[in-house]
């Protein structure tokens, strides 16, 4: 359980995030905006609470890790990465410049801080499961956190992970699905309905909750009820809002890749400020 | 068993060498070594896509002894990769198995993004490359495996020629870092090595001296350019064989030391002519040394069931045609075009 002294400084967090993953791609003029807001919270809640790290030390073995699969939400990865000191605040805005070390997916090679590469949608399930069971052979405590998209979750390979995940008895492993019912060129339900996410990584024996993704203390109390249960892999499926927390993308269709001027940035910038 | 016969027993020729299968079968030497291997290193973990069976053997009965080390992931070739990658970057040095055209055609990307892209350390092994696939057929025969590969930046390409070479390699494969396909056979092959031969990976060994032409060889096929070095010398023509068991990187130095020093190449390979060993060393021949370079392999087909004498008829996968093109290359180097 957090404090209201916590509950508001996570709170704080999300919004810092959120403000400057907005710089970011305003600075650009573009950038993937909707995915990358409907998961700030969730961020909140793990860098400013419940992950293990060490912002001097990125490959600390005793670290919990991070997959976002959905690569395309980089830029707010980077942003809580910058804020928590992996990296100096400057080179946020270097994204996507030539050269920048902060490219559009996240690159274990070029960023502190990004344990693994991702940007081909599908892939970082599997990876994440693959370093749960190193970890878990070898005896060691580390979680291993891994994020997809809902629209992500049409992949296949994600479901051969699921089995996979199941069948190794990864309890190390939680994936949180980002279900904020969009995807690129529409509503998930018009493209490819996937029905509930709940129960089927049920029927896969994946210990699975629901709960509001942008409500802080919502998504730490299910992370701390996962890390209970022994012997299956956790999921929580975050029930979020594409765009949430940027007044010119927030739940609008086809926010998933846009431009953003100035004046945009300004006025998205002045109501997260307001709060 | 005829199916496990690679060539011809004891082909008679002028000098009377003959070409003997070996007792092990590969899927043993590949076998053997992994659970030492492992036994060795509890980081060395083999991953199977529900294969093991093929490659391992009776091994894989012992998987419980072998915990987050010997890895069925069942009927997923996707997934396995990127556990593997997984693995891998949390320090474990996996080997993943399935048939050649799974793990290249159906893991694709995977490989491409969270293998080399990522920068990982996984060997991926691909059995049955190309006729070596025999009674599957065509679903499982791929010509198009290395082509399939060979633009991923980083991505060595390795085809084992014998039993030797095999543990050699796997020995060696323990130790090196990044990315690495390994076309290997699973069925007994001719040996050609002695014990404590040395080999290096990315640089080819040339088996057999000659002065006349060089035939550039991978897999199965450097004891067919054997033979086809035996069957030229009859009539007169000296034929260097090289075994060229690193693809990629291509060891360009030895090959324009070939077009120097012989002024004419055969390639043959077990794979497609598009993007294979024939295409990598035209490209290094074209660009340093132009000489005439003709290649036997496969002419965009796909494959069918057969036993392996059929299949390497139906190809153009024998000596006799890497002869024929030796004997063109010759002529063209004299002046006399005969491509067929």
């Amino acid at each position: 359980m957090l404090s209201n002294q916590e509950t508001e400084e996570l709170k704080q967090f999300a919004a810092e995030i959120r403000i400057h993953t907005i710089r970011q791609m305003a600075a650009r003029g573009f950038g993937h905006m909707g995915g990358a807001m409907s998961i700030c919270d969730l961020l909140s809640v793990l860098y400013g609470k419940q992950m293990k790290y060490d912002a001097g030390n990125p490959e600390w073995e005793e670290r919990d890790w991070l997959i976002c699969s959905k690569g395309h939400a980089g830029p707010a990865v980077y942003a809580a990465l910058a804020l928590k000191g992996f990296f100096p605040m400057e080179w946020l805005e270097t994204l996507n410049q030539p050269g920048t070390r902060l490219p559009s997916h996240c690159d274990h090679l070029k960023t502190p801080g990004i344990d693994v590469t991702t940007g081909s949608l599908g892939q970082g399930l599997s990876v994440a499961a693959g370093v749960a069971l190193a970890k878990k052979t070898n005896g060691k405590e580390n979680t291993i956190y891994c994020i997809i998209g809902d629209g992500e979750s049409q992949e296949g390979q994600n479901w051969e992970a699921v089995m996979f995940a199941a069948q190794q008895k990864l309890d190390n492993l939680i994936l949180f699905i980002d279900n904020n019912g969009q995807q690129l060129d529409n509503r998930t339900e018009a493209i490819c309905n996937m029905e509930s996410l709940k129960e089927k990584l049920e029927s896969f024996h994946w210990e699975t909750r629901e709960v509001c993704g942008h409500d802080v203390a919502a998504v730490n109390e299910a992370i701390e009820e996962a890390g209970k249960l022994k012997g299956r892999p956790h999921a929580i499926i975050l029930d979020t809002v594409k765009g949430k927390g940027c007044t010119f993308a927030e739940n609008k269709l086809k926010n998933h890749h846009i431009t953003v001027t100035e004046e945009q940035a300004v006025e998205a910038l002045e109501a997260l400020k307001k709060g | 068993m005829a199916e496990e016969r690679i060539c011809g027993k004891g082909m008679d020729t002028a000098e009377g060498r003959t070409y003997e299968v070996s007792e092990r079968k590969m899927a043993q030497v590949y076998a053997d070594t992994m659970i030492r291997l492992m036994n060795e290193n509890p980081d060395v973990a083999e991953l199977e896509a529900d294969l093991g069976a093929c490659i391992m053997g009776g091994k894989m009965d012992e998987i419980d002894s072998y915990p987050g080390q010997l890895i069925n992931c069942g009927i997923q070739e996707a997934n396995m990769v990127g556990v593997a990658c997984g693995m891998a970057a949390a320090g474990k040095i996996p080997f993943a198995h399935s048939f050649a055209p799974f793990i290249s055609r159906r893991a694709n990307d995977q490989i491409f993004i969270s293998g080399c892209y990522s920068g990982a350390n996984v060997k991926l092994i691909g059995s049955d490359p190309g006729i070596m696939a025999a009674y599957n057929g065509g679903t499982h025969m791929p010509f198009e495996d290395i082509a399939a590969l060979r633009a991923f930046p980083g991505l060595t390409i390795i085809e084992p020629t014998d039993e030797v070479m095999l543990e050699s390699l796997l020995r060696l494969l323990v130790k090196e870092k990044g990315m690495y396909y390994i076309r290997c056979a699973r069925k007994a092959v001719v040996r050609i090595y002695e014990d404590g031969q040395d080999f290096t990976i990315g640089k080819g060994i040339i088996v057999r001296e000659g002065s006349d032409v060089s035939i550039i060889a991978s897999g199965i096929m450097t004891v067919e350019a054997l033979m086809a070095a035996d069957r030229l010398e009859e009539e007169g023509i000296s034929a260097r064989v090289v075994d060229m068991f690193t693809i990629k990187p291509l060891d360009e130095e030895l090959v324009l030391r070939c077009a120097e020093e012989t002024g004419a190449i055969v390639t043959a390979e077990n794979h497609s002519i598009y993007n294979g060993l024939g295409s990598a060393v035209c490209e290094a021949v074209c660009e340093n040394a132009p000489v005439p370079v003709e290649r036997v392999g496969v002419h965009d087909s796909f494959g069918e069931v057969g036993d392996m004498e059929y299949l390497k008829k139906k190809f153009h996968l024998t000596a006799e045609d890497i002869a024929i093109k030796a004997k063109a290359a010759v002529a063209r180097k004299r002046g006399k075009y005969e491509k067929d």
